[in-house]
């Protein structure tokens, strides 16, 4: 089967993905922007998993359901993200991350 | 599929406890009368606790082996009521005056519990995964419980996205170990990899995992968030947080490294000696600066999850037991050092150590259990952390000499940062010498915490002989 795809595109696209989720995610200053590159990270995540489920195991689906799994808690996460967010809009009049200096030594 | 409910009683239990506190909390008409609802909760745990206790014989899985349930679990879920107890205990009446919504504050402590049993019962990745998230975001939630307080909300913030980036390496981590191993319960891993199945991604994926629950034990280098959240979290909520999510992740620490990577032994040893090394440095060497009493706390947990570290490097019974001693006496002198600092807020407002003068004139009960808790996580004799920090320093000592010397100079060094809070509370002249009034459970919890770390300093052979045997059928059960 050359051509075909196979497990290491897979692996390789999750990888790029992982990377730039976790370089937004550390050089961002806005904190939507920061739940934003959390949840790229979580995509990679995703891809992963039906990908070695598709490969590897496909008589099982631990993959899948892990990936089902993955979706539900990220969107509970980003929900409690946004909550926080305009809680502390209203409170401090900011979202950006540097701002947030009141803890600190 | 056979489901065998009698190993899920302390998990159903909980559960519907803490349903039933939320829908108490809405039904019951008038605020005043949310303020039993702590009283209701208490009860309701203690009966679980009986329950927990009751069934430490029931072994076995259950869930097609997605849920565990042994010795191990069982003296890990006993840990966390008593930790979850003695903080409803001891937080009555900061409760009572610092936060609005009571239903919500017990139930969600109650599902954060729910969240660590799950985490480390758990069989498969996908349990644990669930465990840990339910855990964390519930912690998030009462992080940033006090929301008219800007501090509380940034705390909540920091914690939410760090979290949030932690699980998400810890997850990537998880996804190429599925990839590599070809499964995604524990046991199956530990026999692809005995079975001589290796993979370059199976590497990288333990290495993320190490980075993952180094976050929520807060070892350093993953400890940026610690001070901050445990500053500006409600101060019971941080004591839980200290005792209960760490305990929680050390215990599934040992669980997913000794159950399923055992075989990897020397690629991981090393690795989580450095971290040892560097959370016992940093949080040490840090905690001079603070003068913060949450913030010099939060550093002197870094140092103690560095300690702890030192059992999972020995990764053999002696290691097991050492973490096991040592998560379960860190409970009672953590929570008895946040009980103090939670009743001297509540009457003071303030969390500097220089307020803290004349404490012994004030609150003479308070300021002992201070100094018996902060001794006993210096690890001064006779106190219960000196028999802990014995337990986990003398299964290095042959393989890692330089760690046990390092943790014994640096234990030294600590004594320097607790004694100063010691010094200010016995020395110094109070501001304001009228006497400050513990509440009545307050002062309970205080004397029960006092007692057990002085129990198990002098004679901590039934609780070292408990985690032994529970050790032993861990690793004979892998």
């Amino acid at each position: 089967m050359a051509g075909a795809l196979n497990p290491s595109y897979f692996v390789v696209l999750s990888a790029a993905l992982f990377t730039i989720g976790i370089y937004g995610a550390l050089s961002k200053k806005n904190a939507i922007a920061v739940l934003i590159s959390i949840e790229l990270m979580l995509g990679a995540v995703n891809i992963n998993l039906v990908a070695f489920n598709k490969y590897f195991t496909p008589e099982a689906f631990s993959g899948q359901i892990f990936a089902i799994f993955v979706i539900t808690v990220a969107a509970v996460e980003v929900g409690l993200g946004l909550a926080l967010i305009i809680a502390l809009c209203r409170r401090r009049n900011t979202t950006a991350l540097d701002d947030l200096d009141w803890l600190k030594w | 599929m056979n489901i065998d409910f009698s190993l899920l009683i302390t998990e159903i239990s909980l559960a519907i406890l803490g349903l039933t506190v939320f829908t108490l909390g809405l039904i019951l008409p008038a605020k005043s009368s949310q303020k039993g609802l702590g009283t209701f909760s208490l009860c309701g745990l203690l009966v679980i606790l009986a329950l927990t206790i009751a069934s430490w014989g029931n072994q076995g899985e259950t869930l097609g082996g997605m849920y565990l349930a042994d010795y191990f679990t069982s003296f890990f879920k006993i840990l966390s009521l008593t930790a979850l107890i003695l903080v409803i205990l001891g937080s009555k009446n900061y409760v009572n005056s610092q936060i609005e919504n009571h239903l919500e504050y017990y139930s969600t402590l109650i599902f954060a519990t729910l969240g660590m049993i799950i985490m480390f019962s758990a069989g498969d990745f996908i349990t644990l995964y669930l465990g840990l998230e339910l855990m964390t975001i519930s912690f998030i939630v009462l992080t940033s419980f006090r929301r008219t307080n800007g501090k509380s909300l940034e705390a909540g913030m920091k914690y939410l996205l760090l979290a949030g980036l932690s699980s998400a390496v810890l997850l990537y981590g998880l996804s190429l170990v599925y990839g590599a191993a070809g499964t995604v319960f524990i046991k199956e891993i530990a026999g692809n990899i005995a079975q001589g199945y290796f993979n370059p991604l199976l590497i990288v994926g333990l290495a993320m995992l190490i980075a993952g629950f180094g976050f929520k034990i807060s070892a350093a280098p993953f400890h940026m968030w610690a001070p901050d959240v445990y500053e500006g979290a409600p101060t019971p909520v941080t004591a839980f947080l200290a005792v209960g999510s760490k305990a929680a992740s050390f215990a599934v620490l040992i669980r997913v490294f000794l159950g399923a990577f055992l075989e990897m032994q020397e690629q991981w040893t090393m690795l989580i000696a450095f971290l040892a090394a560097l959370s016992m440095l940093i949080g040490n060497l840090t905690a001079f600066a603070q003068t913060n009493i949450k913030r010099m706390l939060a550093f002197s947990s870094i140092a103690q999850a560095g300690y702890i570290l030192v059992g999972l490097v020995a990764a053999n019974e002696a290691g097991i037991k050492g973490v096991m001693f040592y998560s379960f006496i860190y409970v009672f002198a953590t929570i008895g050092a946040f009980t103090v600092v939670s009743e001297v807020y509540n009457k003071t407002g303030s969390d500097d150590i220089a307020d803290y003068a004349g404490l012994s004139q004030r609150a003479p009960l308070a300021a002992v259990v201070l100094l018996i808790s902060m001794l006993s996580m210096a690890g001064i004799p006779p106190l219960a952390g000196f028999t802990g920090k014995y337990y986990l320093f003398i299964t290095v000592v042959q393989d890692y000499l330089w760690l046990v010397y390092l943790g014994l100079i640096l234990s030294m060094v600590s004594v320097y940062y607790y004694l100063r809070v010691v010094l200010v509370m016995f020395r110094d002249e109070p501001a304001d010498p009228a006497p400050l009034k513990l509440g009545s459970t307050a002062s309970l919890t205080l004397w029960l915490t006092l007692a057990a770390t002085l129990f198990l300093g002098i004679y901590p052979w039934p609780l070292a002989k408990l985690a032994n045997t529970v050790a032993i059928a861990f690793l004979a059960g892998l």
